[in-house]
Order: structure tokens, then sequence, then C-alpha cells
């Protein structure tokens, strides 16, 4: 994932480095060289990504259309759309389609705002404001599977800590594996914890990129604090939220390592009840080893993330007209 | 700006050189792993393993270790047989990072005899023909590949008992002597209305029994045919004994008799010691894991006493060489050690895994555990592996299993209607096979 911060329009020109002036008559050796360089250099990159990701993604396609054991990887028999309809008729293709939707909710809802909320705070003059900026970034480095191992103790029924505080004002314990809306939320919270922080700080890069004269006008017009935090913050954060939100769906969408180590259950708990889309697929591929039809939810995944971010970039390209005809 | 710009672009160009030399040292670095091992003499037998084999525990590695000067042997263990076999299967298909020496689950090994023959070592090549007559001949079938190739050498077998808390018993006014209590149990009726006693009486936070799944598992091992017939046709739904196995989960379930816990999870290890649990059907394999499980504290409180219902076998297992192996010839040797009667002996005497070799039963007919009250383990599990019948096997029993288990626990912790379970089982059942 690249951090690009949004390029102000206003950003001052820079001046680009004046190339060196070409000698005269360059030699025919040289002038392949300067033909063919460029390529030369871009080509790493289209290596790797042929290989990589453009192969997979095309054999992937092909996998799909047949029946593909990984006991048996020898036999493959063509199924054509088989996998795919088969796919659409399993119950549980629907259920964790519909988890995945609601996790993603549950999970970039209030993590986005809350990232919101910590970056205005972390945006005034304060003490140390420079190691606590550090330190909300502390639980993105820390890994998945340390994070959910952790927070799976504290969700434990009998012996969990939630629980045991829970208990302790009168609230009966909560099955927070077997419920299906009390597991589902005690996914979103370790990716809520993970997250918060690495979006309030891009939060709080866009709310730098904010010139001070637009609340010095605003106080001077007599906005209080929290309407300055409305009418100026929020819309000059608009491209920053659009791009916070465009990848939180898509991690949303391939939300994976947390409900698989929420129980160690590949199924999303006994009754699925938090199996995602990523999930899903693993249990058919390495779970039952049905290559094929892992195969066939990976591209229906790859195309439903496509819409999404088509529906966002759409979303965002009539925006920025509307903008410019301001 | 350009600084920035400048730094940038020798970070992109040292992060291309990076993956470049990344990727040849990928090409041309996997060969050189054996000859540094096996240098000088010394060799590294990998073992990867599920559950609890005990052989560490029991000082096998350190015995062999010291009789083969130069071999040093690492053990990898996965908790859960289900998370091994998946990356097992990974591993096999990719035909890397395995073991030298992987244990196989008996509800596995119809799969490797039949499918996956290719992907392991025939060990007749090294002679284990020889072998055959040390071990029961259903075990040493099992493991046969349809070419007559030799797989796997047996370890356990998993005869069944029960395993019960005195103590705990003792509290909500049970019987404690085993005799007693395998006369009130002789049948699972007998079982359960013992279970409603001990919950009217039983101490805070104590249930009957660790899960449903884990009755159901035990009742199942007692059938001879389970999933499979002996013509390899599924017929676990139609089976009667399989439903009567349920029905009687089910009927734990509904009288809250159990813990409702997954066996296996982090969970389940803490209910050892905290006593949520008064019994649980245990297979000789077991014994060695509750003892690591409620550890120094928990000897004296457990006991095991004969199973309601009459013998069964839940588990076992084999020990095999993949093709893929660096050191095939040692792993064989280690294995023949391990699997040989003397040393299944005193894995037995020492954690319960109870032999599968014929020589070996013969001896440990007097075994007793002081951790277990001294009940005599040797009579009784070997009683058992006597009268258990020889099992049917199919490629997907375990995967069945499952399923099945996993849509117990929905009736049992989340009042999921039997019916819909059974449903929900079908299903599953289906996806996994299909």
């Amino acid at each position: 994932m690249t951090l690009t911060a949004p390029e102000t329009p206003a950003g001052p020109r820079q001046a680009r480095p004046k190339p060196a002036a070409p000698p005269r008559r360059p030699g025919p050796a040289r002038r392949t060289w300067q033909k063919v360089s460029p390529y030369a250099y871009v080509a790493p990159f289209f290596t790797l990504f042929a290989a990589f990701g453009l192969f997979p993604l095309i054999y992937t396609a092909f996998v799909s259309l047949y029946r593909v054991e990984l006991q048996t990887p020898g036999d493959m028999e063509w199924r054509g759309l088989g996998n795919y309809t088969a796919l659409f008729g399993d119950e549980y293709f629907w259920t964790s389609l519909r988890n995945t939707f609601t996790i993603g909710v549950l999970s970039t809802v209030p993590q986005l705002v809350m990232a919101l909320g910590l970056a205005h705070l972390l945006n005034y003059r304060m003490r140390g404001r420079t190691f606590l900026r550090t330190a909300v970034l502390l639980p993105y480095a820390t890994s998945v599977a340390a994070a959910t191992l952790v927070f799976a103790q504290l969700f434990g029924r009998d012996f969990g800590l939630i629980n045991y505080a829970l208990g302790l004002v009168g609230v009966d314990p909560v099955d927070w594996q077997n419920g299906t809306v009390a597991s589902q939320i005690a996914v979103s919270t370790v990716v809520v914890w993970r997250w918060t922080g690495y979006n309030a700080l891009i939060y709080l890069a866009g709310m730098q990129s904010i010139p001070n004269e637009l609340y010095e006008a605003a106080a001077m017009d007599g906005a209080s604090r929290w309407r300055q935090f409305f009418h100026v913050t929020l819309p000059g954060l608009r491209p920053t939220i659009l791009f916070t939100v465009i990848v939180s769906t898509i991690g949303a969408t391939q939300l994976f390592g947390e409900p698989l180590l929420l129980e160690g259950s590949i199924s999303g708990g006994i009754s699925h009840q938090y199996q995602t889309l990523g999930l899903y697929m693993y249990e058919q591929g390495w779970g039952f080893f049905h290559l094929g039809r892992a195969a066939a939810i990976a591209w229906v995944m790859f195309l439903l993330i496509v819409v999404l971010v088509g529906v966002n970039a759409l979303i965002a390209r009539r925006r920025s007209r509307k903008e410019a005809g301001r | 700006m350009p600084i920035a710009r400048a730094a940038k672009r020798a970070v992109v160009r040292l992060g291309a050189v990076t993956l470049a030399g990344a990727l040849l040292a990928a090409c041309g670095g996997s060969s050189d792993d054996s000859s540094s091992d096996s240098a000088g003499g010394k060799v590294t037998i990998t073992v990867d393993l599920f559950g609890s084999f005990g052989y560490k525990e029991a000082g096998l590695y350190a015995e062999y270790e010291k009789l083969h000067p130069g071999v040093t042997i690492k053990q990898t263990d996965t908790e859960d047989e289900a998370d091994y076999w998946k990356s097992l299967q990974t591993r096999l298909a990719g035909g890397a990072g395995l073991a030298d020496v992987q244990g196989i689950e008996v509800g596995r090994i119809a799969s490797v005899a039949q499918q996956q023959a290719d992907r392991f070592e025939d060990l007749k090549k090294y002679g284990a023909d020889s072998l055959k007559d040390q071990f029961a001949p259903a075990k040493w079938a099992a493991a046969t590949g349809r070419g007559g190739e030799v797989l796997g050498l047996g370890t356990d077998v998993g005869p069944e008992a029960m395993c019960y808390r005195t103590d705990l018993f003792e509290q909500a006014g049970l019987p404690t002597d085993r005799e007693e209590l395998a006369k009130k149990w002789a049948t699972w009726d007998g079982y359960l209305d013992l279970g409603k006693q001990y919950k009217a009486k039983a101490p805070a936070k104590s249930a009957w029994l660790d899960s449903v799944g884990s009755l159901y598992s035990i009742m199942i091992g007692q059938e001879k045919e389970r999933y499979y017939d002996a013509s390899g046709k599924l017929i676990w739904e139609q089976n009667p004994a399989l439903r009567s196995a349920w029905d009687h989960a089910v009927q734990a379930a509904d009288a809250g008799l159990s813990a409702k816990l997954d066996q296996w999870s982090p969970q389940w290890n803490q209910a050892f010691s905290a006593g949520s649990f008064a019994t649980i059907p245990c297979p000789a394999w077991m014994l060695g894991y509750i003892k690591g499980q409620a550890g120094e504290a928990g000897k004296g409180k457990w006991d095991v006493a004969e199973l309601p219902g009459g013998a069964g076998n839940w588990g076992g297992s084999y020990l095999a060489v993949p093709k893929a192996a660096k050191h095939k010839k040692e792993a064989y040797e280690l294995i023949k050690w391990l699997t040989a009667p003397e040393q299944q002996t005193t894995l037995f005497q020492k954690q319960g895994n109870f032999p599968s070799a014929t020589g070996a039963i013969e001896k440990v007919a007097d075994a007793k555990d002081p951790f277990f009250s001294n009940a005599p383990i040797g009579k009784i599990f070997g009683e058992a592996a006597k009268e258990a019948p020889v099992q049917v096997l199919g490629v997907h029993d375990q995967n069945i299993a499952q399923q099945i288990t996993n849509a117990l626990s929905e009736v049992e912790r989340k009042g999921t209607a039997p019916e819909k379970a059974w449903s929900n089982a079908k299903k599953g059942v289906e996806n996994t096979i299909g």
C-alpha cells in the first residue's frame, strides 16, 4: 500500500532540474540505448507483476473452470462454469458475503470516526505530541496473529477478561465466539484496534495541509471550535476521507486473518457466523482441498472489489467535477 | 523536494536490486540444506506430529540420540489434527517443507493409502516387510497401498475408556469406585442419568462432560461401520448406529450436561485444571494429554473406568516418511525403533498411548498409573483393545466426523434445533466431499 498524501492544487510548482544539454551527435548505440533504456528501467516491475500478479490471476481463472483437488492435482476435470453455479447455490457463500458486509460496516465506520476524532486531538499543541503521534501507530505495527490471539483470550467465554469485567457490573457472560452479533463485534474490535491509529495519522496529515488562514477567518466570524471542525476541517479532508474509505473497503472485503485466528476455525465459527469471503475461500481451498472452487471464489471476490472501487471512483469523479464547476 | 525525490529514487532502485537478489537466491538456495547438516556424519531428523504422541515426554528421543551418536531429533507439533492435516496436504502438494517423519491419524490413513501412495516412501524398500508380524493385522493392513506398498508404521491404537474426577464426584455425592461406576453406567442411558444426578448437586461451574462432540466421537468409536460400508459406499446418513450416537449427544445437550468446550481449544485446555467438567471420554492417548494439562496438581484426582456401552476405538496413528524427506533411510530407522514393541511399552507406561504392537500389549497388561489413582490402565485398555471392533475406514472419515461434531456443537451452544443441525451437517459433508 502506498501512502500518497493528496496533492494540494495550490501547492508551489516545483522547479524541475533542467536536463543536461545533449551531445551534438550521439552514436547509434547510444541512441538505441536512449530509446530502450526507459523500458529497461520499468522492466523489473513488469516482470515481477507478470510473474506474481498477472499470471496467478489468469491461471486462477483457468483453474476455476475445472474440478481440481489438492490431493490429486494431476486429475483436472472440466466443469465449465459449474464451480460458479455451485457457488451461487451454496448457502454458506451468501452467509459469508453478508458477514463480510456486516463486519465491514462494524469495523470500518467506528474505525474512521474514531480516527477522525483522534486526529483532531493530535492536531492540538500539547506536550509529548510527537510521542503520542508515534504511539497511535503501534497497533498497526503489531502482527495480526499476535493481536488476534491476545484479543481471543480477552474475549474468552469462561475465563476472558472482558466477560469478567462485564460480570462486575452485573452483565451475564457473553458468548463472544458463538453468538452471531457478539462474534462479529469481537472480530471487528481487533480490526478497529489495529487500524484506527493508522487512519488517524493519515487524517492528521490531511488536516495539516488545510491552510491556517481558513481557521483564523472562521474564528474571526465567531465560529466555535466545534463549528470550525465541521465547516473547515471536514470539507478540507474530503479527498483524504475518500482515500481511507476506499482502502478500508478493500481491506474489509479481504478480511481474513482476524476471523481465522479468533478461534482457529476455518468455518468462521460453528454456524459460519463470522466467516468472511476470504475465510470461505480458504475453507474450500485449504480445508476441503477443492482448489477449483476456491479459484472461483477468488475471482468472484476480485470482481466484487473491482466493482466497489469503480463505484468509489465514480463518486469521486462526480464530486471533483462538481468542485471544478464551482 | 528534489532531495526527497532523489532519496525516493534511490530507495526504489535499492528495492529493485534487493528483489532481484532475493529471486536469484531463491532459485539457487534450495539445495544446500541437506549437505550442511549431514556433514561429518551428523544428521538432524525432523519429526512433525499432532496432538500428543508423547515421544519427547517419555524421553524416547533422548534415548535414541544416545544410541545413535551424531543423530539429533527435532520435533514440531500441532495441537489440532485438522490444522496439522491441512498444512501437511499443502506441503505435500508443493513437495517442500516436509519433515523426515510425518504423523498420520488413523482417520486419514485411508486417504494416504488410496490417494497419496505416490507421495510417501514405500517402506518395503528398507525392509519393513519383516516387521509385519509385530503388529495387529488390521493396523498393518490399513496402511498398505493398493499396490502393496507399506506407507506407514503403526504407533498406537485408541481403545476407549471413561476418565473422571473423583474429587468432583465426591462433592456431588456420587460413588467414586471405578467398578461400581462401570456397573452404574453399563449403558449410555445410565451414563446420562448419572450425569443428571451430578448436575443436581454439582459444584459451581462444573459440568458432567467437556462437550457433546466428544460424547459422539467416543460412541461412534464403538461401531464397526461408521461413515462407509465395507464396499466403500457412503452410508453415514442411513447408519442407525451413527444416529443413535447423535441422539445421545443431543440428549446430553438438552439436559445441559456439557461444559460446551471445543476440544483442542485453549479454553478446553484451561478447563482441565479449572475442573469445568467431571468426566471426559478418553481413548488411551488422552491420558498423556490430561496429565499435561492438569499438571502435578491433578495427580490422584483423576481415575479411569470402563466405558459405557462396550469397547471401542478412537484414533491411533502411524508414522510415515514422505518422498520429499531429506533423510529417508535415517527416518525409517527412527520410526522402526519408535514403533518397536519395547518402545511402545515404555510409551504406554509413561504416557498412556496404547501399543499397536502385539508383543507390547502383553507386556503392559499389569500397568497401573498413579496419576489416575492407580487405575489398572493396562487391564482396562487391554481388554478394550481386544474387544473393539475392527473399523471400516474411508477416505473422508475425519472430515465427515468434523462436520457432525460441529453441528452437534450448534445444538449444544446455540440451541439449534437438532433437525436443523442435522441438515447443516449434511450440507457441510456435501461441501467437504463435493
